[in-house]
């Protein structure tokens, strides 16, 4: 769970710092998107290193949900029969409560996400416009339902970073006494800025301050 | 002259459960008059009284001191481990913290390596055997060493008794949404591996521990503070970040 959130963490930053480049312009933005393909060469024949993030990315992905689908069987076995009365939770944190079913949305989001704005196939631009053109097309003020969904996932996934960051740290050992504190402000304002990244492009776009 | 505090009037839903094999049933009590200054558990005491007078199987469940420094007493209130009150076990919280015609709900502990041996009361052996796969250290008996004999520092000391005011109650269990044992194995992992005399067999402790854990069928641990918060001792989630610690370096 840790090391493969860390995984898919570090590409969340990668990815937000990515999707920036939509501000300065068109050409900008293609030329990163290029560039994603044409990473490592000469060294590398073309989508070679791409190949190896997304696959690097996948095995993550899949592990971390092999993880938690098997953390929610081992926690319905451990307790066969329920509360009667609801169970009050009487930690801080709203976060923690969004894990499971938070997931999952994000799992149908980067569903979506890819079938938009890799693939084409749902998105009005289709395969063959630029990435900066489907981008465009994607979160059109006429699709606002597009962003609104974005804008849902897009807090879950600050939602289970606010929980998952420090999380991680905790279940390798490597938090203490002193280093709570620092960790969940940390974990707190990592969480704020991806969300915040992630928001600007499309609600720029959204607004027509991107077209 | 300051009249007595009148009277509490109080409605129950008490797990009742003949045996490990009767399925269990919720049974409404009304309890009437009851004192603010009673505990809890008095406060069921006299419930039971008057289920004995009037031919009616009393409720059981577990207390021992009455002191808070056992581990024996415990039970979900209202859906919160040992009542809401922080920091408090079952018959240290008074029935002053309710409102009068409150409706309390009373549960035991639910997790499958707790079963119910009767209505309140839950089999928590499953600790016992945790403890038997490492919560030790093996030293030779004789006469006991001088108390200075092996420098502790203070810091240690301090952390070492903060994990071992651990009672093994049960709460963290109870209120895990897991239903997770971590943090009373990491209380006694922790309370160990922190002083020179547990240093020996600090890793081969650790993996033990935790493999009996996983063993009796205990969820897993997701970070979600509930056992600390619930904790009548106040056992530190830090604890858990050290069993963690030390059961990731025995398994290299």
């Amino acid at each position: 769970m840790a090391v493969t959130g860390a995984v898919l963490v570090l590409f969340l930053v990668g990815h937000m710092t990515g999707n920036l480049k939509a501000f300065f312009g068109a050409d900008s933005f293609n030329e990163y998107a290029n560039f994603l393909r044409t990473m490592g060469e000469p060294l590398l024949p073309y989508r070679v290193a791409l190949t190896i993030v997304e696959v690097v990315l996948g095995v993550s992905i899949v592990l971390h949900m092999w993880s938690a689908i098997s953390l929610a069987r081992r926690a319905g076995k451990a307790r066969p029969v329920k509360y009667a009365a609801r169970r009050k939770a009487q930690a801080g944190g709203y976060a923690v409560h969004t894990m499971r079913y938070g997931g999952v949305v994000i799992l149908l989001f980067v569903i979506y996400h890819l079938l938009d704005l890799t693939f084409g196939t749902v998105n009005p631009a289709g395969w063959d416009g630029t990435p900066y053109e489907r981008l465009v097309a994607s979160f059109a003020p006429e699709r606002w339902w597009v962003t609104a969904f974005y804008a849902v996932a897009v807090l879950m996934v600050g939602l289970h970073l606010r929980h998952g960051l420090w999380s991680a740290f905790q279940t390798l050992g490597l938090a203490s006494g002193r280093s709570y504190r620092p960790l969940k402000l940390a974990a707190a304002a990592i969480s704020a800025v991806l969300v915040l990244g992630f928001l600007t492009v499309p609600v720029a776009v959204m607004i027509g301050a991107i077209k | 002259m300051s009249e007595r505090a009148k009277g509490m009037n109080l409605t129950l839903k008490v797990w009742r459960q003949n045996g490990p094999q009767d399925k269990g049933r919720m049974v409404t009590y009304r309890v009437e008059d009851v004192s603010p200054d009673m505990s809890f558990l008095e406060m069921l005491d006299v419930l039971n009284e008057r289920l004995i007078l009037e031919g009616d199987d009393p409720i059981a469940f577990d207390h021992d001191c009455r002191e808070g420094i056992c581990g024996m007493c415990g039970m979900v209130i209202n859906g919160v481990a040992h009542g809401e009150q922080v920091a408090t076990t079952t018959c240290q919280l008074h029935m002053r913290h309710f409102e009068d015609n409150a409706v309390i709900t009373i549960e035991p502990w639910r997790a499958a390596p707790f079963p119910v041996v009767k209505d309140l009361v839950v089999d928590r052996s499953s600790f016992d055997r945790i403890i038997q796969a490492g919560g030790f250290i093996s030293v030779p008996a004789g006469s006991a060493p001088d108390a200075h004999s092996v420098p502790v520092k203070k810091v240690d000391a301090d952390a070492a008794f903060d994990a071992a005011t651990c009672i093994g109650c049960g709460a963290c269990v109870a209120a895990c949404p897991n239903g997770s044992a971590s943090l009373f194995t990491a209380a006694k992992i922790t309370h160990l591996s922190l002083l020179p005399q547990g240093q020996p067999e600090r890793d081969s402790r650790a993996k033990a521990m935790v493999e009996q854990m996983d063993a009796e069928g205990f969820g897993g641990c997701t970070n979600t503070g509930e056992c600390t918060a619930v904790c009548p001792k106040g056992i530190p989630l830090d604890t858990i970040a050290r069993m963690n610690r030390d059961y990731l370096k025995a398994s290299k």
